[in-house]
This record gives structure tokens, sequence and C-alpha cells, in this order.
């Protein structure tokens, strides 16, 4: 149903904003525009990464009975899924730059499932903690009473460490749903891949996030 | 003159009319006019608590507004100030109209985040009015834990979500201004050839990308705390308020330098403009904004030095704030030596400038006083403190904002202000400014503490000094609001080039085209190549 290659409708002129000079100026500043913006977004999550680095120091008995607690099957899982979905992305920009318009699409849609399967397991752990009383707060019970205070520094970092980790996806899946959308109405060309390619670049980071994360939350300290 | 000179008959004023042509706008200069009205707003809302705090410390009883009552002044003047005027005030508004323009390109790389950033400064700004309308907030802007996160009672959240959103809007702004300079810089126009006012808001934009993000995810772990009562900051439950205090300066300690460089590149283009110079030792003047910037994120925590920090620590950050002194100080020594022997002129712009060098000096040398570890516990928390600060940012960054804005006028409006009323608010400001800060110079070392509403009778003269002040220079900032929307319609139409000064935004007209330039430019010369172009011009 669909052609196989991709065509711009309004040739070069669409894309092309008045105040650049030429699509390669302009694929340029968008990419540059993309990692300065990682470099912040790797700041933000610094902030995060130092408090824990702080706490796991301090109470490292609390962080590992805490750690004991997650699920590593569900978060190994997880883990996969992502890596895998970073290869799909990256086949996804490989596609695009070749102009193969259908492998776009059904990369871009490969990328979003996996990313979809990660939410839903993260809410499944979610509701784990929730029904644990592991989440931190005036109903909070660990089950070691004298860990229990530090215990839930770590689920306080934990949630809000995979929490804005999990918002990164959502926004990421919304970032990949326009792009579908693009490929789908012929924006995207092989000469104007640019938005598949950073939008990549953001997909690739909130990967590497979990990298971070996933050995720092469930696997560290786990048989001290 | 003979003939009259006449706006142009195309520029970005009148490139289309109505509310949503301006709502929508992706121009640069009419986003930047967007924030003036944002930040002028914002700075009156902060100045009319700045009213209420010297009318109360007119007498040394606490008579005219409870503690309480006073806790919240203080804090939504400085939570108004800092986050919705000083840091977005020079770059948003004049960086934002400038930086295409000095670099001779159409617009910022990305005008729709441009425009973003002006919405998500608004919609932060609304959350944080939100705060101070439904009873303020309390903690100090620097909202320190656990008091912000477990004992305040005033509207912590709504304020610190709005400044959360607000910073976002501070590092578009910062991210899309590395980016133009990076990519869109005119054919010719090589780094070393940039204004110095490019090179200081590159330094202020690796601040904003850098730190800003920073203070984002403090303000997340804050909420956290008092939303869902996680406890990251709380000690009750092994959390670590200094922890919080570390992070607060990382991003609020550069945040001075946000304030800080734009001013400083303001004030460069100024002295080259009025002294018709070359600015001395560009090289370093140019490298003095990065040094400044890169030393700035290692000086955090001499705001600590009492907070139970380690006296090693506590030894490196002191030393570590002394070499701040040296760019600062080059750039200061950089601009006298401009003006020596330079022709200078004596317009209101200049007048700000030199105001500057010499407010900005004694605050940054009783900056000196505070790096140094057995000075500041003396000082801590004192008057002396309020004074140092308010010498760097009001006496700094206001007096460059305004100083900026008189001598880009011209360009923005196309009409020049009423000169005589000009100069006489620029020294009523200079003036009143100094009645108001110098007293409490004083009054800190002599150990008045800082945020009490009553004090010893004895500290009254130097309080009502001070109070005296403050009103001089809440006049001296209204005459311009006044004049400058006065000549917006009746002040008379100047040229292209008002002050005969160079620089790329001088070559296109007043006000320029949306698209800047008629023709693209093409740059030959170095900045400030003052006596071989303006040669024959007649000021």
């Amino acid at each position: 149903m669909l052609p196989d290659t991709m065509h711009a409708p309004g040739g070069h002129q669409a894309v092309l904003a008045h105040h650049f000079d030429d699509l390669e100026q302009q694929k340029d500043a968008a990419t540059f525009g993309m990692w300065v913006f990682l470099v912040t977004e790797v700041l933000f999550f610094g902030g995060l990464f130092c408090a824990y680095s702080i706490y796991r120091a301090w109470y490292p008995e609390a962080f590992a009975a805490a750690s004991h607690s997650l699920d590593i099957v569900l978060g190994a899982v997880n883990t996969a899924a992502l890596i895998t979905s970073s290869l799909t992305m990256a086949l996804a920009v490989h596609a695009s730059q070749t102009g193969q318009r259908r492998q776009l699409m059904i990369f871009l849609v490969l990328t979003m499932l996996l990313g979809t399967l990660f939410l839903g397991i993260k809410a499944v752990e979610y509701a784990q903690k929730f029904t644990e009383h592991h989440v931190p707060g005036p109903s909070f019970h660990f089950e070691d009473e004298t860990l229990s205070a530090h215990a839930q520094m770590f689920f306080s970092l934990y949630f809000v460490m995979t929490g804005l980790h999990a918002l990164h996806m959502v926004i990421g899946l919304g970032i990949m749903t326009w792009m579908l959308v693009w490929a789908w109405n012929g924006t995207i060309t092989a000469e104007y891949a640019s938005p598949i390619e950073i939008s990549g670049l953001y997909w690739h980071f909130v990967d590497i996030v979990w990298i971070f994360l996933f050995p720092l939350l469930y696997l560290i300290g786990r048989h001290a | 003159m003979a003939h009259p000179v006449l706006l142009p008959p195309r520029h970005y004023l009148n490139d289309g009319y109505g509310v949503k042509s301006w709502l929508l706008t992706r121009d640069h200069k009419r986003i930047a006019l967007l924030y003036l009205a944002g930040v002028t707003f914002f700075f009156f809302i902060g100045g009319a608590f700045a009213v209420l705090i010297r009318l109360e410390l007119a007498t040394p009883a606490g008579d005219l507004v409870s503690d309480d009552t006073y806790n919240k002044l203080f804090t939504m003047h400085g939570v108004m100030m800092v986050f919705f005027f000083l840091i977005p005030g020079i770059p948003a508004v004049l960086g934002n109209f400038l930086v295409p323009l000095m670099i001779g390109a159409r617009d910022l790389a990305f005008p729709k985040v441009n425009l973003a950033s002006w919405y998500i400064f608004i919609i932060g700004a609304t959350f944080t009015m939100y705060s101070v309308v439904t009873g303020g907030l309390d903690t100090g802007w620097t909202f320190y834990t656990p008091f912000s996160t477990v004992s305040s009672t005033s509207a912590v959240v709504p304020a610190a979500i709005g400044i959360f959103i607000t910073g976002f809007s501070s590092i578009l702004t910062g991210l899309n201004f590395i980016v133009t300079i990076h990519k869109l810089r005119a054919p010719g126009l090589t780094w070393f050839r940039l204004p110095l006012f490019i090179w200081s808001h590159y330094a202020a934009s690796l601040i904003m990308v850098l730190g800003t993000p920073v203070i984002a995810i403090t303000i997340v772990m804050v909420a956290a705390d008092r939303i869902f009562s996680f406890g990251i900051f709380d000690p009750s439950r092994g959390g670590d308020p200094v922890l919080f205090q570390h992070l607060f300066w990382f991003y609020s300690h550069p945040a001075v330098y946000i304030m800080i460089l734009p001013a400083m590149g303001v004030i460069s283009e100024l002295i080259a403009a009025f002294c018709r110079k070359q600015v001395f030792g560009y090289t370093f003047v140019a490298f003095s904004s990065l040094g400044i910037a890169v030393l700035g994120f290692l000086v955090w925590g001499h705001h600590m030095f009492v907070a139970g920090q380690s006296v090693y620590a506590a030894l490196i950050f002191s030393v570590l704030s002394f070499l701040v002194a040296i760019p600062s100080a080059v750039k200061v020594f950089n601009w006298t030596a401009t003006m020596y022997k330079g022709s200078i002129a004596w317009e209101t712009p200049m007048l700000y400038a030199i105001g500057f060098i010499g407010l900005f000096t004694i605050g940054g040398l009783t900056g000196l006083f505070l790096a140094a570890v057995g000075l500041d516990v003396h000082v801590t928390d004192t008057y002396f403190i309020v004074a140092h600060f308010h010498y760097i940012m009001v006496g700094g960054t206001i007096m460059a904002y305004l100083g900026g804005l008189h001598y880009w006028w011209p360009k923005i409006s196309g009409r020049i202000y009423n000169e005589m009323l000009a100069k006489v608010s620029a020294a009523m400001i200079f003036f009143g400014f100094n009645l108001t800060f110098f007293p409490q110079f004083i009054l800190g070392y002599l150990g008045m503490p800082r945020r009490y509403h009553a004090y010893p009778p004895e500290f009254q003269v130097l309080n009502v000094l001070s109070s005296a002040g403050a009103s001089i220079l809440g006049v001296g900032y209204l005459i311009p609001m006044a004049y400058l929307a006065w000549s917006l319609r009746y002040g008379r139409i100047v040229g292209a080039n008002h002050w005969g000064a160079v620089g790329l935004e001088w070559t296109t007209t007043s006000p320029p085209p949306t698209e800047n330039f008629a023709e693209p430019p093409v740059v030959t010369w170095d900045a400030y190549d003052y006596p071989t172009q303006v040669e024959g011009h007649v000021a």
C-alpha cells in the first residue's frame, strides 16, 4: 500500500526553515542542539546520582537489604527490552537515512512496543512495592525494623530515579508517535532524516540512564 | 537637522499587528519584547515587596507588619527578583534581541523553542504568583531544608513548581544561544571577531545549561519530600539537609554569574562605543568570561562556611573563591584601560556603564571579605552579605540592564528618549542605590542580622538612611519606565546608527526588518574597529 521509497511532497523548501542557509546547516544545528540538551539531562540525573552515592556510602547495609526486595528478574527483562529497543531505534535511523520508509515505520513501532513493555513491567513492579508497603511515607514498613529509616531513603531514591526515568520514557513514546506520523505522511526523507536521528539520540540517552540505574538499584550490594 | 529622519517603511514592529501576531511570533526581536514586558512586571512586583521591607525597617520596632509577614516579604522579594527578573533579565531581553543581530543571523537557531521558553517562563511565574497571592512563601529564596520540606506552613509547593518550570525557560534560552553562536555566525565572523557581548552570553549560556538542571532536580527532591513525605533531606530518616545546600548552591552560586556575565558583556559594548576605542585586551576579556563561568562552578561551598563543612573543604572553597577575583579584575582593569585616553561621550548609557564599574568594584571587593573564612564567619547572615550581593546584582546587573536598554533603545524602537530625564534618573539611581546599600555594609559589620523585622534602636540612623535611599532608588526606576514608554510613540525618530557605533546590529535599519538584514552581512573586520569605521561621523 505504501510506496517503499520516500518522497517529500513540497520538496526541500518545505522542511528548510527560513533562517538557515541550507539543509546541512539546519541539520547541524538540530543535532548540536540535541546534544546540548542531553548534557542538561546528564546534570539533571546527576543530582540524583550524587544523592544516591552519598546515602549509599553512609547506609550500605540498609541499601543492600532494600535492594534485595526488588525483583531482579523483572529488572533484567526490562533491561533487555530497553537494550533491544535501542537496537530497533538504531535500525530505524538507518532506514530513514537510506530512505526505506516501510522499514522505518516498522522499526519505530517495534521501538514503541518495547518501550511500552518496559513501562508495563515497571507498573507491575511499582504495584508490588505498593502492596509491600515499600513506598516511603507514613505507611512505610520494612521487614527489618533496625534498617527501616535508611531503607526508606533507598526507596525514596528508587521512586524518584525510576519515576523520572519512566517519565522520560513516556515523553520518548510521544516523540516516537510524532515521528511515526512524519514517516507515514512523507515528511521524513533520506535528505531530511535528522528528526529521526535526534529522536534516536534522545531514546538512546534514556536507555543509557537505565543502564546506570539497573546495577545501582538492583545489583550492587545484593550479596553483601 | 534639515531633513527629518523617517522610520523604515518595513520593520519587525509593523510586520503584522494584533495580539496574535505577538503571542504566536517566532521573531527573536518580538520575543525579546515579550520578555521585556514580563520581566518589567515582575521587577515591579519584587520592588513592591522591597518597598514594604524598607518601610518596616525605618523604625526599630516591628510595627508595620508581623514577623511572619516580614518573612514572606523578603522571601517573595528575593524569589521574584532572582528567578523572574535578574536571571532572565539581560539574556532573555537584550540577548534575545541582539545575539542574532550581532552575529549577522536571521534568527536564533530554534525560533519555536525560543517562543516556547517565554511561555514556560510565564507559566512558571504564574505558579509562583499563585503562591504569592494564596498566603505567600516564608522559606527565604534559598528554600533551606528541612524548614521548606517539613516545617513551613506557607505555599512552598506552588512556588517551587513555578521555579522548576521557569528553569526550563532558562535552559532553552541558553541552549538556543549556544547553538546559534556556534552554527549561525555570518561568513567571516570568526570567534575572535565576535563582540564581547556574545562571548559573555556564551559563557552565561554554558552556566544556564549546566547549572539549571541541578536546581531542577533539587526542587524535584524537595517536592517529593513535601508532597509524598519521602524524606530525602529529612534528618529523622537519615537524610542530610546540608546535601540540599550543596545541590542548591551548585546552581545558585553560578546563577549569580548568569546575572553578571551578560551584564559585563553589555558594559564592554558601552565602553567601546562611548570611548570610540577597541576594547583593551579583547582576548583577555573574552576568555575571562569563560574563566568566570568555569571557576563559578567550583566555589559554591563558600555559602556554607558555617553549615558544618569540614575545615579543609572550607579552605579549598575559600581559595577558589579568591580566584574568581582574577578574571573579574581583568575585566574591570581592561574597561578602565579602554577609557584611558578615549574620547569619552557622556551619554546616558555611558553613565550607567561607569556606575556599573564603580558599584561592581565595591561589590567584588567585599566579596573577597566573604571569601575569607575567618571574616565570613563574623559577617554571615548579617546585612554585610545583603549589601554585598545587592552591589553585585542591583549595582551590577540592573545598572548594566538599564544601560543596555538605553543604548539599544534606538535600535529596538527606532526612537530616542528624553536625554535630560534619562541622565537625571541615571544619577538618581546611582545616588539612591549607594544610599540604600552602603549603610548596610556598616550595619552588617556592626552585627545587625538579616531577615528580622525588628532591630536594636542604635541601628536606626543607618536604617533610616537606607530606607531614604530606597525611596530615591524607587523613583529613579519609575522615571525610565515613563519616558521609555513615552518615547515609543513620541520620541524623536533616529537613524540606523544613532550612536555612531560599530557592530553588525548598527548596520541594519532601526528598527530592523523581520529578517534582520536586507543583505546577509559578510564580516571582514575585527570587533570594535573604531578608528577606521566611524571616521567622519558626527555624534
